[in-house]
C-alpha cells in the first residue's frame, strides 16, 4: 500500500494514482484458490486430465512469453521453436549424457536457452521488423538442422530419453505423470509472474510506451536494444524450459517436431485469438484453442487452415483480440497494468485501495 | 574439377534463389510487407502449372508458364486487394500475422489437395540437355535457362521501374505514401498490381523449379528463407543485390554439399548467410536505409 499523493504545483486539487481495485483483490483471491485446486490436482488420480494440463500449461507458458515479446517489446519472432527444440535436447544430455536427474536438468534448458538467445539476438537483431521475424526462423532452422546431423543426438529419426524412460517405468504413469505436472504448473505460473512483475516495474514501462510509440520512447530515453534484448532472452530460457517439460512429457525428442514450425502457428493463434498485449488474453486464447484442439484435431490440415484463416480474420478486423474487446466494453482488467490517475472530490483525502510498486510522479 | 563443378552450379542454383527474392523484396520495398507466405506462393504455381498440363502431360508444361503467370498476376492483385491492403498501414506485426497465416492456409490447403507426396512436371527432352564442357563438365540446359531467365527478368524489372508509369509509381508509393496520394496515385491499386507483379516473376522460378526437380507443399519454408537470406545477402532494395546474393547463397550450399557432405548443404547456406549478417549487415549492394 505505498502510493504517493501529490499534488502538482499547476493543480490544484490532490490526486492519486491506482492500479487495482477492490474487484482485482478479489480475483486474486480466486486465483490463488484456483491455483491451489491445480496444485493438489494430480492427487484425485484423473490421469488422463493431469496428461492434457501438462500440455495446457506448456502452450499457456509459451504464449505468454511469446506476447511479452511480441504485443510489449514489438519483438516478432517465429523462431521460437528453435529454442523448444534446444531446451528439448538440453534435457537430453544433461540427462542421458551428464547423468544428471531430469527434473533438475529442466533448470539447465533454461540457461541452455539464455546461451543460445545471446549470440542469436546480436544477430537478428540487426534486423527489422518483418525480416527479424524471418531471422528468428533462420536461428531456428540452423538449430534444428544442427541437430539432426548430428549422429550422436540420434539424427533425423530422433532420440529416447534413458533417463526419463527409466523413471516413467519405476514409478509408473501416476507416479512420474504429476511430476511432469508440477513442473508444466510451474512453468506456466513463472511465465505469467515473470511476465506481470517485469510490466510492473520500470522495465515494464519502458516496454509499454515501445508498445505504444517505440520512437517516442526512444527520445525520452529507454533503451530500446537492452529492453527488447531482456524480453528475448526471458522468452528464450522460458521456451527451452518448456521443450524441456515437453521431452519430459513425451520422453522422447524428435528434431521435426521440437523444432516445428507450427508451434509458432499454435502460438500465433493463441495470442492473436486471446488478445495481444495483455497477460489475460494467452489465458483465454490458451483455453479455446485448447477446446478446438480437443474437438477437431481429427481433421487435419482442415484444422490448421481454420486456424490460419482465424488469425488472419482477427488480425484484420479485430486486432486486440477478444480480450481487448472484453476490456474496451467493460474497462476491467484482471492483471492490472494500467495506471489511474484519480482526483480527490471536494476536502476529501485520496484512499487508494492498493497501488503500484512505483511512485507517482506529480 | 569437382570444385569448379560445385560453383557453376551454385551460380545456376542461385539465379533460381533471386527469382523468388525478387520478389519478396518488390513487396517490400513498396509497401513494406514482409511476405511470409512467399515461400508458398512459390509452391502454388507448379501446382496450378500441374492442373494445366494434367498428370499425363497434355502439353509441355514450359508453355504452361504464360498462363500460370497471368493466373498468379490475377491472384496476388485479388489477395492484395481483398486481404493484405488493410494491414499494409498497421505496422510490421499485423503483416507477420496475416501472412503466416495464409502460409499456414496455402500449405495445408494444398495438402489437403494434392496431398504430401513430391510431384513433377515433366518437360521431356531438355530436362536432360546439357553442353558439355569437358568429361566432368556439364551444365545442364535448364539451370543454364533458369539463371538466364533471372538475369532477363531482373533488367526488365529494372527497365519497369525506372521508365514506366507504373513503376514511377511504385516508387512514388515506395518513398512517401501521403504525397503519393496527393498527386492522384491510387495507392491500394499500386500495392495490388506490386503483388501482382511479384507472384508473376515467382511463377517463372516456381514452375521452373517445378520443372528441374519435384515438389511439395512443404518447401514453402526453405524457399522463403532463400529469398530472404538472397535479399539480405545481396542488399535490400538492389534488383541486382539480390542477383548477387541469391548466387552467394547458391553456391555456399553446393560448396558446403561438396565438402561436408548432402546433408549439410542448406546449414551451409544457412551459416554463410549469417557470417555476411555478422560482418555486413547491410548486404553487399544496399541502396536502401530503412528496414
Amino acid at each position: 500500500m505505498k502510493t504517493t499523493t501529490s499534488t502538482a504545483a499547476a493543480e490544484t486539487r490532490p490526486y492519486s494514482v491506482w492500479v487495482a481495485n477492490r474487484t482485482n483483490l478479489i480475483i486474486l483471491g480466486i486465483g490463488v484458490l484456483v491455483l491451489i485446486i491445480f496444485i493438489v490436482f494430480p492427487f484425485f488420480d484423473l490421469t488422463s486430465w493431469t496428461r492434457r494440463l501438462v500440455e495446457f500449461f506448456c502452450y499457456l507458458a509459451l504464449a505468454q512469453l511469446w506476447n511479452l515479446m511480441l504485443g510489449y517489446a514489438g519483438l516478432i519472432s517465429v523462431g521460437q521453436q528453435g529454442y523448444i527444440g534446444i531446451g528439448a535436447y538440453t534435457l537430453w544430455l544433461f540427462s542421458d549424457i551428464i547423468g544428471i536427474n531430469p527434473l533438475i536438468s529442466v533448470i539447465f534448458a533454461a540457461i541452455g536457452g539464455v546461451i543460445i538467445a545471446l549470440p542469436a539476438a546480436a544477430l537478428v537483431f540487426r534486423l527489422k521488423g518483418g525480416y527479424l521475424a524471418i531471422g528468428t526462423w533462420v536461428i531456428a532452422e540452423i538449430l534444428r538442422l544442427i541437430v539432426a546431423n548430428i549422429k550422436r543426438t540420434g539424427g533425423g529419426s530422433g532420440i529416447t530419453i534413458q533417463a526419463t524412460s527409466r523413471m516413467a517405468q519405476d514409478m509408473g504413469a501416476e507416479g512420474w505423470m504429476p511430476l511432469v505436472y508440477w513442473w508444466a504448473l510451474a512453468s506456466a505460473v513463472i511465465a505469467i509472474a515473470v511476465t506481470y512483475l517485469l510490466l510492473r516495474s520500470r522495465t515494464g514501462l519502458a516496454l509499454k510506451a515501445m508498445r505504444d510509440n517505440d520512437l517516442a520512447a526512444e527520445s525520452t530515453g529507454v533503451n530500446l536494444w537492452r529492453t527488447k534484448l531482456y524480453t528475448y532472452l526471458i522468452a528464450g530460457a522460458g521456451c527451452a524450459m518448456v521443450g524441456a517439460i515437453e521431452a519430459m512429457y513425451s520422453l522422447r525428442v524428435h528434431p521435426g517436431s521440437a523444432f516445428s514450425v507450427n508451434w509458432t502457428a499454435y502460438l500465433i493463434f493463441i495470442t492473436v485469438i486471446g488478445g495481444i498485449g495483455t497477460i489475460e488474453g494467452p489465458v483465454i486464447g490458451t483455453i479455446i484453442f485448447y477446446v478446438l484442439r480437443e474437438t477437431t484435431s481429427q481433421y487435419g490440415t482442415w484444422y490448421f487452415i481454420a486456424l490460419g484463416l482465424l488469425a488472419i480474420v482477427v488480425t484484420i478486423w479485430s486486432p486486440a483480440g477478444i480480450y481487448g474487446w472484453v476490456i474496451k466494453k467493460t474497462g476491467f482488467m484482471l492483471f492490472p497494468l494500467q495506471r489511474k490517475l484519480r482526483f480527490a472530490r471536494e476536502g476529501e483525502t485520496p484512499a487508494p485501495l492498493a497501488s503500484g510498486g512505483e511512485k507517482a510522479v506529480a | 574439377m569437382d570444385w569448379l563443378n560445385a560453383i557453376i552450379q551454385g551460380i545456376l542454383l542461385g539465379g533460381l534463389y533471386s527469382l523468388f527474392a525478387v520478389g519478396l523484396s518488390l513487396v517490400f520495398g513498396t509497401m513494406r510487407l514482409t511476405n511470409l507466405a512467399h515461400g508458398d506462393l512459390t509452391v502454388l504455381p507448379a501446382y496450378i502449372a500441374l492442373i494445366i498440363v494434367g498428370s499425363t502431360p497434355r502439353f509441355n508444361p514450359l508453355y504452361a508458364i504464360p498462363m500460370v503467370m497471368v493466373i498468379m498476376f490475377v491472384f496476388g492483385y485479388l489477395l492484395q486487394r481483398g486481404v493484405l491492403n488493410f494491414v499494409v498501414n498497421s505496422g510490421d506485426i499485423a503483416g507477420v500475422i496475416v501472412t503466416f497465416g495464409m502460409s499456414i492456409v496455402i500449405m495445408n490447403g494444398l495438402q489437403e489437395a494434392f496431398t504430401a507426396n513430391s510431384q513433377g512436371l515433366d518437360a521431356g527432352q531438355i530436362e536432360n540437355m546439357s553442353i558439355t564442357l569437358s568429361d566432368q563438365l556439364a551444365i545442364g540446359w535448364l539451370p543454364l535457362i533458369i539463371f538466364i531467365l533471372a538475369v532477363v527478368v531482373i533488367a526488365a524489372l529494372q527497365l519497369y521501374m525506372s521508365r514506366t508509369k507504373m513503376g514511377r509509381a511504385f516508387r512514388a508509393v515506395s518513398d512517401d505514401q501521403e504525397a503519393a496520394r496527393l498527386m492522384g496515385i491510387n495507392t491500394k491499386h499500386i500495392w495490388a498490381v506490386a503483388m501482382g507483379v511479384a507472384l508473376l516473376i515467382v511463377t517463372i522460378g516456381g514452375v521452373m523449379m517445378g520443372i528441374r526437380t519435384t515438389f511439395n507443399p512443404l518447401l514453402g519454408a526453405d524457399r522463403l528463407i532463400f529469398a530472404f537470406e538472397a535479399v539480405i545477402i545481396g542488399g535490400m532494395g538492389s534488383s541486382w543485390g539480390t542477383l548477387l546474393g541469391g548466387v552467394v547463397l547458391g553456391v555456399a550450399q553446393l560448396l558446403g554439399a561438396l565438402v561436408f557432405g548432402p546433408a549439410w548443404q542448406i546449414l551451409a547456406g544457412h551459416v554463410v548467410f549469417v557470417i555476411i549478417l555478422a560482418l555486413r549487415p547491410r548486404g553487399f549492394l544496399a541502396k536502401t536505409v530503412t528496414a
